[in-house]
C-alpha cells in the first residue's frame, strides 16, 4: 500500500494491537514520510531525536498553519507540554519546584513505601478471585491513587475527573480526520471543568496546606514563583491526565509481555535486580506513548527532504524504539540490553516530567506482581485496546491466576 | 590472533576514572589474561567530580566518592606504588619500590595531578592547598567547617570558580585573584566570562581580576596568614588554595622514548602512543587526561583534554584495541564535554570552545542567566557551551557533528535578537591566565614549524 496513507492506516483502530508491522513499513519507506493529507512523519531514531533536539521544532498546535490553521480560540491556554521556552521553561520549572530537583529532590522517592502499600493493598482482592483485569483492578487504581495522593485530589473523585480525563486524551489523539471541531470543542469543555475543579481544590487548601502539590501551588510564600489561577488550571490538568493514563499502559503492557514470553518472567523472577532494566526495556518495547506531534518553526531540512514551516510532523518514538540503525535484534524483548537509550519518556526539552515516579510506580507494580505470575495465563490475546493511537495500551486484560 | 590478544599480560598504569573503566572493558572484550593495575594513591579507584563540589560544601564525606564498578576486573591493584620508570624494549614497568612488571601491552592513564604554588617554602605554609585527590578534598573541607575568616582562592578556572562557590555557600568570605581579565576566559572566551565574573560579585565574591599573587605570608609558627598582590594590596585569610590547573604525570616516561611532554603523552586516533620520532607503537596505549590525540573536527590538531566523559569513552577505545587485530579497531572521536555547577548555575560544554573565532547566543539571554552560546570557526559550528540550559546540548553536539554553518540558522521560539550578531568569541592566550585551560588544542599552525620538545616536562 502507498506509503501516504500509513498515518491513516496506524489510526485505524484495526491496526491497534499491532501496530509494528506498520511501524517497519514507515522505516523502509524513508526518514520523512509525507502524508496524503499533508502532514509529515518520522519513524526513524535518529532523525526523531534530532527533530526532538532542535529548538526550531515547535510543540505549540498554534504554529500550525498548513493544512489547516491550529486552533486560535486556545490563545493563552495551553499547558508547558503545548508551548515553546522560553514560557515552557518558566511554568515547567514552576511546576517542578513541589516534585523535584532542585527545591524537592526527595519527594518521588519518599512515594516508595506508599506505592509499596497501595500495591499490597490492591492485590488483596486477588487471594479470592482466580481470574483478574489487570487494568481494572491493578494497573488502573494503582497510578490513580498514586497521583490523587500526590497531588491532593480525593480518590473518591475518580469516576468525575475520569469522565473529563477521557474526553480530553480522546480531544489530543493524533488523527486524520478532517472536521474536528466537535472534538476540540468537547476537550476544551473538559479542560475548562476540570481546570476549575482542580483550581477550587487548589483553594480550599489556602491555608491550610496538607504537604500535597495543590497545596505547595496554592500557598506558594514568593509571588514570582506563583503560578496564575488560570497557569494552575492548566498545570493540574495535564499532571493528573499524565500521572496516570500513561503509567496505567506500562505496568499493562509489562504483565502482557511477561505472560507471552515466560522465559523472562522466571528470569525475573529469579533475577529481581534486572526489574529496573527490564522497565527500561518495556519503555523501549512497548512505550506507553506512540506518537508526539512537532511543528517546525521554519523550513526545516531533515534528511534530504524540506519540511515546510507550520506542517504537522508526527514523531512515532514507538518505531524509534523499534528502528534497527539504532538497536540490536529491536523487535526481541531483552531485560539485560545494554546501550538502551529508548524513547519511551521522549527526549529533549519536553523529556517526560513524571519519569521518575513512572519508573517508581513500574518496578514496585511490576516487582509485586512477578511472584504471582509463575501460574498465571492470559484469557484474551490479544486482549481489547483502547481507542487511543498515541496513548496506546489495552482497554482490559483479563488474566487467570 | 585474536585469540592471542585476549591472553597474555596487560599492565594499567594509573588506578583512577580512565584506568578502571579500561580494566573493566578489557574484560568485557573477552580479555582472559592476566591484568595489572598500578596507582600512586592508596585508595581504590574514586570519583573526583565531587570532590569540588559536594564535599566541600560537606554535604558528602571525601572517603565516599569512591567509583561504582560495572563488573569486577579480576585485576591485581597495585595500589600506593608510584610507576617510576618504562622499559619500552625488555617491555617492564618499573616501580618505585623497585619491583617491576612484565608487560605484553601498557595502558597508560596516570592523567594529571595539581600545579602547585611555585615557591615550595611557602606552599608548604599551613593552611595552603591545592584541591585534586581525596585526601586534598578531606583537608581543605575540614578547614572550611573550622570557619575561616576569609579563603583565599588563586586562579579562576573552573576549580578556582567551584572552590569559591562552595564558600559562599557555606557562608565563608572569598577573594579569588585572576591574572587574566575574568574567570574562566580561558576556557570560554569573552562573553561568558563576564557573565562569569557578575556571577561572582552579585553572590559576594571578592575577585580581583588582572592581578598576580606575589608572595604567601606565613606567621612565626608557619600559618597561612595572608598574601601580596601585584598591583600592591594585601589580602588577610586564613586558608589559601592555589587552583592554578594540571600537570601531566609523565616525567616517569622521561627515558622511555615515548613522545610524552607537558602537554600529555601523543597518541594515534586509535589510542597507541607515538615514540620521539614520531613512530607509533603497537603494545603501549593511552587514555585520559594524560593523552593527547588527534580528532578531525578540528583539524586534526592533537586533544588534549581534562574532562570526565573523555577518560571514560577513551578507555574504552584503547581497551577494545589492546585485545582487537588491526582491522578490528575503533578510532576515538567522542566529541569533548564537560560540565560545571557554580553559584547555583549548570555550566555544559560541547565541542572545543577555544577553537573558534566568533560567538553567538542563540537561545536564551545573559538578563536571563539562561542561555546557548555558539562558537563559530571559519563559519562552521565548533563548540556550544549552556547556562542552565542542559537539554539542548544535544542538538548543538550534533551541528558540530555535521560541521553545521555558523552562525546556526534561526528559528528557535527563545532566539534573542542577539542571535544575529555573532561577536569575536575573545579567547585569549593561555600563557596570560593564572588557571590552566581543561581544553587545549597542542596541534602547531602550518605557519609555526618549529618545535621543541622537552620530554622531561
Amino acid at each position: 500500500m502507498a506509503a501516504d496513507t500509513l498515518l491513516e492506516r496506524i489510526t485505524d483502530y484495526a491496526n491497534r494491537a499491532n501496530p509494528y508491522p506498520l511501524y517497519a513499513e514507515l522505516r523502509d519507506a524513508g526518514s520523512v514520510v509525507q502524508q496524503a493529507d499533508g502532514s509529515y512523519m518520522v519513524g526513524t531514531y535518529h532523525e526523531i531525536t534530532a527533530l526532538l533536539h532542535d529548538p526550531r521544532m515547535s510543540a505549540d498546535p498554534r504554529s500550525r498553519t498548513t493544512p489547516s490553521p491550529g486552533p486560535s480560540e486556545e490563545t493563552a491556554r495551553l499547558p508547558f507540554l503545548r508551548l515553546d521556552d522560553p514560557e515552557h521553561h518558566r511554568l515547567r520549572t514552576l511546576a517542578m519546584r513541589p516534585f523535584g530537583p532542585p527545591h524537592s529532590p526527595g519527594r518521588v522517592d519518599a512515594m516508595r513505601g506508599e506505592i509499596t502499600r497501595i500495591t499490597a493493598e490492591l492485590m488483596e482482592s486477588f487471594q479470592t478471585a482466580p481470574q483478574i483485569d489487570i487494568v481494572d483492578d491493578f494497573a488502573y487504581p494503582l497510578p490513580v491513587t498514586v497521583i490523587c495522593r500526590l497531588l491532593g485530589v480525593p480518590r473518591e473523585d475518580e469516576p468525575l475527573f475520569r469522565q473529563w480525563s477521557d474526553t480530553i486524551v480522546a480531544s489530543a489523539d493524533v488523527t486524520t480526520e478532517e472536521d474536528t471541531t466537535e472534538r476540540d470543542r468537547a476537550g476544551r469543555q473538559a479542560r475548562e471543568e476540570m481546570g476549575a475543579y482542580l483550581v477550587g481544590l487548589a483553594d480550599q487548601h489556602r491555608g491550610r496546606p496538607t504537604g500535597d502539590m495543590l497545596s505547595a501551588f496554592a500557598n506558594e510564600p514568593d509571588p514570582a514563583m506563583r503560578l496564575t489561577p488560570e497557569e494552575l488550571a492548566e498545570t493540574a490538568v495535564l499532571l493528573l491526565i499524565a500521572g496516570h493514563e500513561t503509567t496505567v499502559n506500562l505496568i499493562t503492557n509489562g504483565v502482557l509481555t511477561l505472560l507471552r514470553q515466560r522465559e523472562h518472567l522466571d528470569l525475573l523472577r529469579r533475577e529481581p535486580d534486572l526489574l529496573p532494566r527490564a522497565v527500561e526495556e518495556l519503555l523501549r518495547y512497548e512505550p506507553p506513548v506512540h506518537m508526539r506531534e512537532r511543528i517546525p518553526r521554519t523550513d526545516l531540512d531533515v534528511a534530504g527532504t524540506t519540511i515546510p514551516k507550520g506542517a504537522p510532523v508526527v514523531l512515532v518514538l514507538a518505531s524509534g524504539n523499534r528502528d534497527p540503525k539504532r538497536f540490536h535484534e529491536p523487535d526481541r524483548f531483552d531485560p539485560t540490553r545494554p546501550d538502551n537509550e529508548h524513547l519511551g519518556f521522549g527526549s529533549g526539552i519536553h523529556l517526560c516530567y513524571g519519569a521518575p515516579l513512572a519508573r517508581l510506580e513500574a518496578q514496585a507494580a511490576l516487582g509485586a506482581l512477578i511472584p504471582h505470575l509463575s501460574t498465571a495465563r492470559l484469557l484474551q490475546d490479544p486482549p481489547p485496546y483502547r481507542q487511543n493511537a498515541m496513548l496506546r495500551g489495552p482497554r482490559h486484560l483479563p488474566v487467570q491466576l | 590472533m585474536a585469540g592471542d590478544l585476549r591472553d597474555g599480560r596487560i599492565v594499567i598504569v594509573g588506578a583512577s576514572l580512565a584506568g578502571l573503566r579500561a580494566a573493566e572493558a578489557l574484560r568485557e572484550e573477552g580479555f582472559t589474561g592476566s591484568l595489572t593495575v598500578v596507582g600512586d594513591e592508596p585508595y581504590p579507584p574514586y570519583d573526583r567530580p565531587p570532590l569540588s563540589k559536594q564535599v566541600l560544601l560537606g554535604r558528602v564525606a571525601a572517603d565516599s566518592t569512591g567509583l561504582p564498578m560495572r563488573r569486577d576486573p579480576e585485576a591485581d591493584w597495585r595500589l600506593g606504588v608510584r610507576a617510576s620508570g618504562l622499559d619500552p624494549l625488555g617491555k617492564r614497568v618499573v616501580l618505585a619500590d623497585g619491583k617491576s612488571l612484565p608487560y605484553d601491552r601498557l595502558l597508560i592513564a596516570t592523567g594529571t595531578r595539581a600545579r602547585t604554588w611555585p615557591n615550595p617554602e611557602e606552599a608548604a605554609l599551613d593552611g595552603v592547598f591545592t584541591l585534586r585527590t581525596r585526601d586534598d578534598a578531606g583537608e581543605l573541607a575540614e578547614r572550611l567547617a573550622a570557619g575561616p575568616r576569609r579563603v583565599l582562592v588563586i586562579g579562576g578556572g573552573f576549580t578556582g570558580s567551584e572552590i569559591a562557590s562552595a564558600c559562599r555557600e557555606r557562608g565563608l568570605e572569598v577573594t579569588v585573584t585572576e591574572r587574566g581579565p575574568a574567570p574562566l576566559v580561558g576556557a570560554l572566551g569573552g562573553t561568558l566570562s563576564k557573565l562569569a565574573a557578575a556571577m561572582h560579585r552579585n553572590n559576594g565574591v571578592d575577585l580581583r581580576c588582572g592581578v598576580t599573587v606575589t608572595a604567601l605570608r606565613g606567621d612565626a609558627s608557619g600559618r597561612f596568614m595572608g598574601a601580596d598582590l601585584s598591583d600592591g594590596s594585601r589580602v588577610e585569610a586564613d586558608v589559601c588554595v592555589a587552583a592554578l590547573g594540571a600537570v601531566r604525570n609523565v616525567e616517569w616516561l622521561a627515558d622511555s622514548g615515548l613522545a610524552a611532554g607537558p602537554r600529555g603523552i601523543a597518541c594515534d586516533a586509535g589510542c597507541r602512543a607515538f615514540n620521539m620520532y614520531g613512530i607509533v607503537t603497537d603494545d603501549v596505549f593511552v587514555a585520559g587526561d594524560v593523552s593527547r590525540f588527534p580528532h578531525p573536527l578540528f583539524g586534526y590538531q592533537m586533544l588534549s583534554l581534562e574532562h570526565w566523559g573523555n577518560a571514560v569513552a577513551q578507555a574504552e577505545v584503547a581497551a577494545h584495541n589492546m585485545v582487537s587485530p588491526g582491522p578490528l579497531r575503533r578510532p576515538h572521536l567522542a566529541i569533548p564535554t564537560f560540565w560545571s555547577t557554580q553559584f547555583g548555575l549548570n555550566i555544559k560544554s560541547v565541542g572545543v570552545p577555544t577553537f573558534s573565532d566568533h560567538v553567538v547566543i542563540a537561545q536564551g539571554s545573559l538578563e536571563a542567566r539562561r542561555l546557548a552560546m555558539v562558537y563559530g570557526y571559519q563559519g562552521r559550528v565548533t563548540a556550544a557551551v549552556t547556562v542552565d540550559m542542559a537539554k539542548s546540548l544535544d542538538y548543538y553536539r550534533h551541528l558540530i557533528e555535521t560541521a553545521a554553518p555558523f552562525p546556526p540558522a534561526p528559528g528557535a521560539a527563545d532566539r534573542p535578537i542577539a542571535a544575529d550578531i555573532p561577536v569575536p568569541s575573545d579567547v585569549p592566550d593561555p600563557k596570560g591566565l593564572s588557571h590552566g585551560p581543561t581544553v587545549a588544542l597542542t596541534g602547531y599552525l602550518p605557519d609555526r614549524r618549529l618545535t621543541v620538545v622537552h620530554p622531561t616536562g
